[in-house]
C-alpha cells in the first residue's frame, strides 16, 4: 500500500492549517457563508438537510488497518459512533460540528488521509476494483496506477475549476467490477497483440439526470502514456465542456453534443501537444508506487481446518457459499464484509465494528482492507485456514451477515433521511426490502441480483444500473418511486429500462415482491439468473406483474 | 385578486452544529418548529427574512418555507420540511436525541 512521503505530509499539513484558518474566520465573522463555501466544499465539508457533513475520500477504496481503526476513532470521538461508506468508496460523517472538522482532517493526516477533492467542480477520488490485487481474474493490480492519478490530480492547478465534477474509474480486470462505464473516464488495463501492457480509454459515462454509457475513446493507450493522455481528455473538455448550464456540463453531455470522433481527433490533437511536456518523473514515480503496491508474503498452510468447519457448521458454510470470491493465491479467499445487515441502513458501520474490521486485517488480511461501490468491505487476502476464526470475529461484531450479490444487498444512496439534495426516502425503503426478502426466506433462492436505489435523480444509489432500479421523487409533494428493470453495471454496462408509473412509499417493496414472484415463476431453471430472465422474456410479463389489477389480486 | 399567501417560517442551519432552527417572534434561533413565527404577510416575511440573513456569524442559509397553522404552532406542507423538523428516520439522531 502506498505510504506517504516528506512531500505528501508537508502538503497535507499545509492544506489543513490553511483551512484551520479559513474555519476560524468563519466563524469569527470575518468571511461570509458565499465566502467560506467553496473552501469548505474543496475540503469535503457539505451542508446537508440536519447537519455538516464530512466526505472523506478513500483512494481506490484501499485501507489498512491504522486508518480503519482512525475512521473508527474519528467516528467516535467526533462524531455518533458511526461512518457511512459509500458507492464512491468514501466514507462519510454525518455529524462533524464546524468548529471540529479542522481537528478531524488532522486526525486524518495522521495516518494519511484527506477530504480534498471530494467534493468541487474538479477530479474526485479515483476508484478502482475493490479486490484490485487479489482477484483471480486480473490481469494486473490497478492500483498503483490510480495513485498514479490521485497524485496528479490532486491540486492539479489547470483542473481546479472543470465546468463539473469529474471521476475516474480503474479495473484490472476483465471483468469489470469497478462500474468504469458509467466514469468520465474509465480505464480498462488491457493488453495488445504484441502482449504490452496499456489501457483501453473510454469517456463520457455517468448516470444521474441524463444516464450515458462511456464510449472508447481510445482502444489501446500504451500505459507510459497514461498521464498525458489523461491530460488531454480533461484539458479538452475544461475548455469545450458547457459552462452554461450545470445539467449539460459533465463530460457525457460534451462527448454526446460533440460527437465520440471529434472529441478523440481534439484529444489526440491535444495530446501530441502534452506528450512532450512529461519527462518521463511520472513513469518514475509510477516505478516507486508499484514497489509500494508489492503483494504480500502469502502464506502456504493447510485447510483441513476449514474444510472441517464448512462440513459442519451451516451457518459458516452460507456464509462461504455467498461472501466469499476466488483469489488468485492458492488457499486463499477473498471475503467480503456485508454492512448490509436485513433492516440496518445500506454501508454504515459503528465504530466498534470497524475497530473488529481493523484487527481482522491486521491478523488474519496481510493488514489490507477494501471499501467496494456496493457499500461492503472486503478483506481481500484470508487464508482459508483462517476463515472459521474470522467469520467467529465477524459474528460477535454483527457482521456476518450472508447476502453479498443477493437482493438484500442493495446499494442505497442516503436520500433524504440526510441529503439535501435528496426528493426522496432511500434507507427505509431499502430496510424494508430487505426485511420483506428475509421474512420470505426467499433470496438465496432469488440468487444474483442488483437492487439498486437513488433518493434523487442525481443517481449516487446507481439505480440505472441496477438489475432492478428504484428513483425516488417528489411527485406533488408526496414520495413517489420509479422502477426500471434490467440495468447492469458491469463489462456489459445497461440502462435500465423504466417500468411505467412510480409508487407510493408504502407500495414500493410490494411491487418488488411482485417483480420476483415474477421472475421465480417465468425462469426456465433455477439457474438462469433475473437478469438473464428479464433478457429472454422482455418486460410485458413484468409490467402485467405490477400494473395489471387482476395479476396483483390473483 | 393574487392567490392567497401561504404562511411561512423562517429556518435555517446553524453555523456550529448544523442543526436546523427556527426564527422566533422574539428573535431567537430555535430548534423546536412550535416555537417559530408563523408569518402570514408577505411584507413582513421578506422583512424577517432580509433580517435573518445579515445574522450570518449565528445561521447558515436561511429561507422561507411553507407550513399551515396547527394546535402546536406551525406544521409543515411538505415532507421535506418534516424531516428537517425531526431529523433522520433511520438513527434517533440530530437533535431529536439532544432534546430527548
Amino acid at each position: 500500500m502506498y505510504q506517504y512521503n516528506d512531500f505528501d505530509r508537508a502538503f497535507l499539513a499545509s492544506r489543513n492549517d490553511q483551512f484551520r484558518d479559513q474555519v476560524q474566520r468563519r466563524i469569527d465573522g470575518s468571511l461570509t457563508e458565499d465566502e467560506f463555501r467553496p473552501l469548505r466544499l474543496m475540503n469535503g465539508l457539505y451542508l446537508q438537510l440536519h447537519a455538516y457533513m464530512l466526505r472523506v475520500a478513500i483512494p481506490y477504496g484501499t485501507l489498512n488497518s491504522a486508518k480503519m481503526r482512525q475512521l473508527g476513532m474519528i467516528a467516535e470521538r467526533w462524531d455518533r459512533g458511526y461512518g457511512h461508506f459509500t458507492t464512491r468508496q468514501n466514507i462519510q460523517y454525518n455529524w462533524p460540528k464546524l468548529s471540529e472538522v479542522p481537528d478531524i482532517l488532522d486526525a486524518l493526516a495522521e495516518v494519511g488521509m484527506h477530504a480534498i477533492q471530494t467534493s468541487g467542480n474538479t477530479i474526485r477520488n479515483v476508484t478502482a476494483d475493490h479486490f484490485a490485487g487479489a482477484a483471480a481474474d486480473e490481469i494486473a493490480d490497478p492500483r498503483p496506477v490510480a495513485e498514479l492519478i490521485r497524485q496528479w490530480s490532486t491540486d492539479h492547478p489547470e483542473f481546479q475549476f472543470l465546468p463539473r465534477k469529474f471521476k475516474i474509474g480503474v479495473t484490472g480486470s476483465p471483468n469489470d467490477r469497478a462500474v468504469v462505464k458509467s466514469h468520465d473516464i474509465g480505464l480498462r488495463m488491457i493488453r495488445n497483440d504484441a502482449g504490452e501492457p496499456g489501457f483501453e480509454v473510454l469517456v463520457g459515462g455517468g448516470l444521474g439526470r441524463t444516464p450515458m454509457i462511456a464510449k472508447v475513446v481510445r482502444a489501446f493507450l500504451p500505459r507510459a502514456d497514461l498521464l498525458p493522455y489523461l491530460e488531454a481528455i480533461v484539458g479538452v473538455y475544461n475548455l469545450l465542456g458547457r459552462r452554461d448550464n450545470k445539467y449539460k456540463a459533465r463530460v457525457k453531455i460534451t462527448v454526446h453534443e460533440n460527437g465520440i470522433d471529434k472529441i478523440r481527433a481534439m484529444v489526440e490533437e491535444e495530446f501530441l501537444k502534452r506528450k512532450p511536456l512529461f519527462s518521463g518523473v511520472d513513469q518514475e514515480v509510477l516505478g516507486d508506487i508499484e514497489a509500494q503496491f508489492a503483494p504480500p508474503a502469502f502464506k502456504s498452510a493447510p485447510i483441513d481446518a476449514f474444510d472441517a468447519a464448512y462440513a459442519a457448521d451451516p451457518v459458516f458454510r452460507d456464509w462461504c457459499d455467498t461472501n466469499l470470491a476466488e483469489h488468485k493465491a492458492p488457499g486463499y479467499a477473498i471475503a467480503s464484509i456485508s454492512l448490509k445487515k436485513h433492516g440496518a441502513t445500506p454501508g454504515d458501520a459503528s465504530a466498534e465494528q470497524m475497530r473488529v474490521m481493523a484487527d481482522l486485517a491486521e491478523q488474519f488480511g496481510h493488514d489490507e482492507l477494501r471499501i467496494s461501490h456496493e457499500q461492503n468491505v472486503v478483506l481481500p487476502h484470508i487464508h482459508k485456514s483462517d476463515l472459521p476464526a474470522v467469520h467467529a470475529a465477524l459474528k460477535s461484531a454483527d457482521l456476518a451477515t450472508a447476502n453479498i450479490g443477493l437482493i438484500s444487498d442493495i446499494i442505497a444512496c442516503p436520500g433524504m433521511d440526510y441529503c439535501s439534495l435528496a426528493t426522496a426516502r432511500a434507507i427505509p425503503v431499502a430496510q424494508e426490502i430487505a426485511e420483506r426478502f428475509k421474512a420470505l426466506k426467499l433470496e438465496h433462492d432469488i440468487g444474483p441480483l442488483k437492487l439498486k436505489i437513488s433518493g434523487c435523480i442525481n443517481a449516487c444509489g446507481h439505480h440505472h444500473v441496477g438489475h432492478i432500479g428504484i428513483l425516488g421523487l417528489d411527485r406533488a409533494g408526496v414520495e413517489n418511486y420509479q422502477i426500471t428493470l434490467g440495468g447492469n453495471h458491469t463489462e456489459d454496462a445497461v440502462i435500465g429500462e423504466r417500468m411505467g408509473p412510480g409508487f407510493a412509499y408504502d407500495e414500493v417493496t410490494d411491487a418488488i415482491e411482485r417483480i420476483i414472484r415474477t421472475y421465480l415463476a417465468e425462469r426456465s431453471s433455477p439457474a438462469e439468473t433475473f437478469l438473464d430472465t428479464y433478457r429472454r422474456i422482455g418486460t410485458a410479463p413484468f409490467k402485467a406483474a405490477l400494473y395489471d389489477k387482476e395479476t396483483v389480486d390473483a | 385578486m393574487s392567490r392567497a399567501f401561504i404562511p411561512k417560517v423562517v429556518t435555517a442551519n446553524a453555523l456550529i452544529e448544523g442543526d436546523v432552527v427556527y426564527l422566533t417572534a422574539d428573535d431567537r434561533w430555535s430548534r423546536d418548529l412550535a416555537e417559530a413565527e408563523l408569518i402570514n404577510d408577505p411584507a413582513h416575511a421578506d422583512l424577517r427574512l432580509l433580517e435573518a440573513e445579515r445574522r450570518g456569524g449565528e445561521i447558515v442559509g436561511a429561507y422561507l418555507a411553507d407550513m399551515a397553522p396547527g394546535a402546536n404552532g406551525p406544521e409543515p406542507r411538505h415532507f421535506r420540511e418534516d424531516f428537517r423538523r425531526t431529523g433522520p428516520s433511520n438513527y434517533f439522531h440530530g437533535k431529536q436525541e439532544e432534546c430527548a
